[in-house]
């Protein structure tokens, strides 16, 4: 296959940043997208260029690390993460257009790669359970019903790859904030800070300047993990449940 | 955002029962206007329930417009216009959800020229008068086609609107479950379409001369 690739190089955060054009021959239908980056990093080392800084990390599929918009969509055509998607998504002599996530939030440190700490923020903020000491209790003293321990565990798989953000035209954080309060409001360990949970991450959320949400859904469209777009009803009803109780 | 949606959207029905009111003729449409003049008298004084309905609407419309453009300006820090994508591409979005915010504006002066035109009766094509009846039958005339086209293409446009306002308040409210979903759109898309046409209907029936 032969690629063209356009591709934004930014060399720090405070440079301005540009598209370049590279052209790749030879391109295997079978590599990866991020192994197609590297054949293009290979070439850009022996022609003396500075290559193109990405994320990654498991290339599994499962830790969120990697995550690029191609040609206009978190983790390109497929849904799955970036890693996950191979050449054969596209055509031979396509043009492929590679840009990072694109909020304030979210500031470009290199190229391709973004300084997702307002995420761990986020979390810090409310997306814990508070682990009483001892013993491990029995397992079966905390029964759970199956569709709570199931919608907990859907909500869960969310990986924090960011690609909620990169898609929402507002760049509202909130699938992955609802991911996060639907995952531990559903469990019995939950409970104790389910009302302080909400209103600390979405406040923490507005401070990080993420956009407000309007239920448009790209979020949920694009999500490699399949979050479901009704944890956002869950946080919202979540915090209309913590109003009056004084939290702030 | 919701809740003053949702008053707006209970207005509109209202609005709409008022206004099929046309097909029954002058004296059933002049005379529903003036019981919502008397509405509640003696207890209320007269005009009294009126105003206190425009009280809440304009209330709601300001604190609807208010978080519409805190809404807008978050969303414009939070991703600036030096950060926009180069390209971009329609996974989810529909029509409506993406035209929320410009529709709003346009609606907005919609219902700025609406008053002036049907209520206040400054504007008005074909001669003003005291009754209601015959400021619609007027304003419509086939020769003022291009008030009814203006009418028609803000009500298509308050129609995607109240699509994705109705689909999204609900959500915001915390109806939206993963069961629920169909329900919602069916409801959202039922009754943005109910408005739509039951809104189409006066003005067209007269500009076709359904009704003189």
């Amino acid at each position: 296959m032969n690629i063209t690739l356009r591709v934004w190089r930014q060399k720090g955060r405070d440079d301005e940043g540009r598209m370049v054009t590279y052209k790749l021959t030879d391109v295997s239908p079978d590599m990866s997208f991020l192994e197609m980056l590297d054949v293009l990093n290979e070439k850009l080392t022996l022609e003396s260029e500075e290559p193109v800084a990405f994320d990654h990390d498991c290339r599994e599929g499962i830790c969120g690390a990697c995550g690029v918009v191609i040609d206009g969509e978190a983790h390109g055509p497929e849904r799955t993460t970036t890693c996950q998607l191979h050449m054969r998504s596209f055509n031979d002599g396509d043009t492929i257009t590679v840009e990072p996530w694109r909020a304030s939030a979210f500031p470009v440190v290199k190229d391709l790669v973004v300084d997702r700490g307002a995420f761990d923020r986020i979390i810090q903020a409310g997306g814990y359970v508070s682990a009483p000491t001892g013993t491990a209790p029995d397992a079966h003293a905390n029964p759970i019903p199956k569709p709570d321990a199931d919608r907990a565990f859907d909500a869960a798989t969310c990986i924090g790859c960011g690609a909620c953000v990169a898609a929402c035209p507002n760049a509202s954080s909130m699938l992955f904030t609802a991911a996060k309060v639907t995952h531990l409001g559903m469990l019995p360990q939950g409970q104790p800070e389910r009302a302080s949970r909400v209103v600390q991450m979405v406040n923490q959320q507005d401070a990080e300047d993420f956009g407000g949400c309007t239920n448009i859904g790209e979020c949920a469209a694009v999500c490699p993990k399949g979050i479901p777009l009704d944890t956002i009803s869950q946080l919202n009803q979540d915090l209309l449940g913590s109003l009056g109780k004084g939290i702030g | 955002m919701a809740v003053t949606g949702a008053i707006l959207v209970l207005y509109l029905i209202a609005h709409m029962y008022g206004n099929l009111k046309v097909f029954s003729g002058q004296e059933a449409f002049d005379g529903y206007a003036h019981n919502l003049r008397v509405l509640g008298t003696p207890l209320l004084p007269e005009h009294g329930f009126l105003w206190l309905a425009r009280l809440i609407l304009l209330a709601s419309v300001l604190i609807h417009i208010y978080a519409a453009v805190s809404l807008w300006l978050r969303a414009r820090r939070a991703r600036p216009a030096s950060q926009r994508y180069q390209v971009t591409k329609r996974v989810h979005r529909t029509y409506s959800s993406y035209t929320m915010r410009w529709g709003g504006v346009l609606i907005a002066l919609f219902t700025i020229f609406h008053i002036l035109h049907l209520t206040v009766n400054v504007i008005s094509p074909g001669g003003a008068s005291d009754s209601p009846y015959e400021r619609l039958v007027n304003g419509f005339q086939p020769e003022f086609w291009f008030v009814t086209l203006f009418y028609v293409a803000a009500v298509i446009a308050v129609g995607f609107h109240l699509r994705h306002g109705i689909w999204s308040g609900l959500a915001t409210l915390g109806v939206n479950q993963a069961n629920r979903q169909p329900k919602m759109n069916a409801v959202a898309t039922g009754l943005s379409l109910i408005l739509t046409v039951g809104f189409l209907l006066p003005p067209l029936a007269v500009t076709f001369g359904l009704v003189s």
